[in-house]
């Protein structure tokens, strides 16, 4: 397979490695496309947005002493009591603020392939902001267990997002007790409510995280791991640990167990951080991630031939996602010119701000377009995370609701900008003579800006 | 203020309840004259995993309140059915139905899959196919390559289009918002541009269509069942789990899941959210009893993944489904005889409760089916009974009905599809489910 000329690639680098490019981008990339976008691969991971800096533990324990608050406001019959107001308003600015930082970072980063790597990661161990409970830690979650992690070991990256609080509470880990563990016994022989096994996050590591769905695994494989990861816990207001990782050995179920074939007679926490390390290191797991990889920056039905080298890479280098991310910099396929990949919404709207060298200013208006389009920031449906398909994204009304967005993007930005160099700036060598005819044609600045926003070689990357 | 602002208000609170509808069929239906040419047919999806022995509790069952602790729905609390089941006490619009013979369950109720996983099940759901991998089109678009001549169209109401109604028929969506006017010079130098873009045209035409025909679904709503203000929608409380969002204010909605909630803001919240649910099924009821509405719609209901909290959860959760099946019911009025409802989910929920107050992934469970055209009342299918020696894998419910059969046999009877076609086209390999008879 032939390369395209660096014009060409250098336009690729900014908008389908990187996250649509910013003024002078594409020219920045033109001398060596590929050296721009490796230079970005780190050891010490990803950029941190600037939001304001409180760990998932601060805000944990915040939202536990909103509830605190809000239980003892209702006992004394005033459920409205305005401090429970103001705790709720603060939860709800400190995720808008998050989202608000990351979106920024994405807007401005020098780095924007980094960026879209740590993206990618980051929706692969999805936590959603759907439960009161990960409602504020979905912004330090990314930052503390994802980001330092993007260009490590998967492993590693497994096991900071399996032991963070955010993913323990979300896939309901944090509850689950083994049946048989002092902690049942206990309870049981107190004549208390005991608790017991909940599978949940066991379940999605094999499925969504690691070996894949179609892996071979049973549920009897399930229901072991879940046993194995009793204890997996995050600390209370009074633990030693408090709203921090806790194994809690006495909730450990005990005794061996046997995932996929393999017995895993360890004691306590060790047990189930073994049979992450082999799921991490399965041919299964690198096909998944490889997969998924490919389908992100090339094509949603990935070359067979890439997929494959890409697990090559991954089980030649132990999982390391470094060199995952120069195999696929180096991967002729991903240069082809033709952009295969529709924009996520949240793509899109990031890189129309990159396009005119902005950043969003206000979650109040960054929101409400992210929902209407579909992907309500920080809530994913469900622990697979959003969608990365165009069948998902190019429907009907999200094109209608796309063009609202950049009619009224370009009623405010559009007006100091010439629209022919913003279309060469953003686009290089990926512009179409139709969509250039089409900006140079337009009645307005506005006209030829929402036009520029709407074409295809700028819906897709 | 006006009324139509007030529906689409409350329509984008209904969406942040993870609500979303889809439409196929249009006029060309119309070209097969005759009884069936007004037959209508909506398949409401539970997504996350319904739990069926919460749907329709079979409180006389001796085995199930042993299996269910603290989340059984006790017998004084189930709105009674028969000497066995119940239905859960927020199922209140169901009940009155299914007292009319116009709503029946299928208690142990299952696709073909086996796997517990959300995704495979879902896809196996909405494909229609005997397992997982290799079909990519629905079961209602394949529905409709089978019955109707090609101008056919599909309409999904949300931002995704979801897989049932993906497929060779052209599916079109919408979903509330400011509209945009076809005729304006933007959209029509877009059109141009797309022209020659094999995702983007189509979609973008089909896009421009429907804003057309939601106009005019809006307008030809029937009266709202209860009155509602604008200012209902705008005092809807900011910092709720289901709050939508709306235009003015956009951070992201994230407080108190319904679990949580039993105080006086919290009852306010879920009779909003209900509210919000009944003008959804009434805006569905709009376009489909226009004379070129569809005539098969896909309702998605997310939010059934039950793994701690359930009681509460479900509570909510059943309380909207009722509300949007409620306002479906009212607004097709005289149209609620030619239709048919099915609700269904990927899977039920262990029999037993786990150690967090939930349920964890299972097998059989509830689906219902209701309309007002239907033969009988009662339950369809047989009831494998909780004892331990029936449970599937010592676990879950067993299935003794294939979902595809349900399938069947609505489509069969109800829509006059080609038994042939079904057999072959709608729903391959599925010799094993045969279609269930005597619904209509």
């Amino acid at each position: 397979m032939s390369l395209p000329s660096n014009d060409m690639m250098a336009a690729i680098a900014a908008t389908r490695f990187g996250l649509g490019a910013r003024p002078g981008e594409i020219e920045a990339a033109r001398s060596d496309p590929r050296g721009f976008l490796t230079a970005q691969i780190r050891p010490e991971g990803a950029d941190q947005p600037l939001g304001d800096g409180e760990t998932s533990a601060q805000r944990l324990a915040e939202l536990s002493d909103y509830q605190m608050q809000r239980r003892e406001a209702r006992q004394a019959g005033d459920p409205k009591a305005d401090p429970v107001k103001e705790a709720q308003k603060m939860l709800r600015d400190q995720a808008g603020a998050d989202f608000l930082a990351r979106a920024r970072l994405g807007a401005t980063t020098d780095a924007a392939f980094r960026e879209r790597w740590t993206l990618f990661w980051a929706n692969h161990f999805t936590v959603s902001a759907t439960k009161l409970t990960t409602a504020t830690v979905v912004g330090p979650f990314e930052q503390e267990a994802i980001r330092p992690h993007v260009f490590g070991r998967f492993e590693d990256l497994l096991v900071a997002s399996s032991t963070h609080p955010a993913m323990l509470l979300y896939l309901d880990q944090a509850q689950s007790v083994g049946p048989d563990s002092r902690a049942a016994l206990y309870q049981r022989r107190n004549a208390k409510k005991a608790g017991g096994l909940n599978e949940n996050l066991a379940r999605e590591i094999m499925e969504l995280h690691t070996v894949g769905v179609d892996a071979g695994y049973s549920q009897a494989d399930v229901t072991e791991f879940a046993r194995a990861m009793t204890g997996f816990s995050v600390g209370r207001p009074r633990d030693p640990n408090s709203h921090r990782f806790l194994f809690r050995d006495n909730a450990h179920q005990p005794g061996a167990r046997t995932v996929m074939g393999k017995g895993y007679p360890q004691d306590g926490q060790a047990q189930a951080l073994a049979v992450m390390r082999d799921l991490a290191a399965s041919r299964r797991t690198a096909h998944h991630v490889s997969t998924k990889l490919a389908a992100h920056f090339v094509s949603d039905t990935p070359p067979p031939a890439l997929v494959a080298r890409l697990e090559m890479t991954y089980l030649d280098s132990g999982g390391r996602l470094d060199e995952m991310a120069r195999a696929l910099v180096a991967a002729p396929e991903a240069w082809d010119p033709a952009p295969a990949k529709f924009k996520t919404p949240y793509e899109f709207a990031i890189s129309t701000w990159r396009a005119v060298g902005a950043e969003p200013s206000a979650i109040g208006k960054l929101g409400p377009v992210l929902t209407g389009l579909g992907q309500k920031p920080f809530a994913p449906p469900s622990p697979k995370g959003w969608a990365d398909d165009a069948q998902t994204w190019c429907a009907p009304d999200a094109l209608i609701k796309r063009l609202r967005f950049s009619e009224g993007f370009a009623a405010v930005a559009a007006d100091r900008l010439d629209p022919d160099a913003l279309a060469q700036s953003a686009l290089g060598a990926r512009l179409t003579p139709p969509v250039a005819k089409a900006v140079a044609r337009a009645e307005t600045r506005r006209e030829a800006m929402a036009l520029l926003l709407m074409s295809p070689e700028f819906q897709r990357r | 203020m006006n009324a139509h602002v007030s529906r689409r208000s409350l329509l984008l609170q209904a969406a942040g309840l993870g609500v979303s509808v889809s439409f196929l069929g249009g006029s060309a239906f119309a070209a097969a004259d005759g009884p069936m040419a007004r037959r209508k047919m909506v398949v409401v999806i539970c997504r996350g995993g319904m739990d069926g022995l919460t749907v329709s509790p079979p409180v006389g069952d001796p085995d199930y309140a042993a299996l269910r602790g603290a989340v059984a729905v006790t017998p004084d609390q189930a709105l009674k059915l028969d000497g066995t089941f119940g239905l859960h006490p927020a199922l209140e619009s169901v009940h009155a139905l299914a007292l009319k013979g116009q709503a029946r369950i299928a208690p142990a109720i299952a696709s073909p899959d086996r796997a517990r996983s959300h995704f495979e099940a879902q896809d196996v759901l909405e494909t229609g196919a005997a397992q997982v991998y290799g079909v990519t089109t629905g079961w209602l678009n394949r529905t409709l390559e089978v019955m109707g001549p090609s101008t056919i169209e599909a309409l999904s109401v949300g931002a995704t289009a979801p897989l049932i109604l993906r497929g060779k028929v052209q599916a079109a969506s919408w979903s509330p918002g400011k509209g945009v006017d076809e005729t304006a010079r933007l959209p029509t130098l877009l059109q141009d541009l797309y022209k020659t873009d094999p995702m983007m045209g189509p979609a973008f035409a089909r896009g421009l269509e429907t804003e057309a025909m939601a106009q005019a679904a809006m307008t030809a709503l029937n009266p709202a069942p209860t009155p509602v203000s604008t200012d209902a929608a705008a005092m809807a409380p900011k910092a709720t789990w289901q709050n939508a969002v709306n235009t003015s204010d956009a951070t992201p909605r994230v407080m108190a899941p319904p679990a949580m909630a039993q105080n006086a803001q919290a009852i306010t919240n879920q009779r909003q959210g209900r509210e919000a649910a009944r003008q959804l099924g009434s805006t569905l009821a709009g376009f489909m009893t226009q004379a070129s509405g569809p005539r098969i719609a896909a309702i998605s209901l997310d939010g059934w993944d039950t793994h701690a909290g359930q009681v509460g959860q479900l509570n909510t959760r059943l309380s909207y489904l009722d509300a949007v099946l409620d306002g479906l019911n009212t607004g097709l009025g005289a149209e609620w005889s030619n239709t048919v409802v099915v609700v269904a989910t990927e899977f039920g929920r262990t029999a037993r409760v786990n150690g967090t107050g939930g349920t964890d992934h299972g097998t059989g469970s509830t689906a219902l089916v209701l309309g007002g055209g239907l033969r009988k009342g009662g339950v369809i299918g047989d009831w494998p009974t909780l004892k331990p020696e029936a449970l599937l894998e010592n676990r879950d419910v067993r299935p003794t009905l294939d979902m595809r059969g349900l399938f069947k046999g609505v489509l069969a009877e109800h829509m006059g599809v080609d038994r042939a076609a079904l057999e072959s086209k709608v729903f391959p390999d599925s010799a094993d489910a045969k279609a269930v008879t005597g619904l209509v």
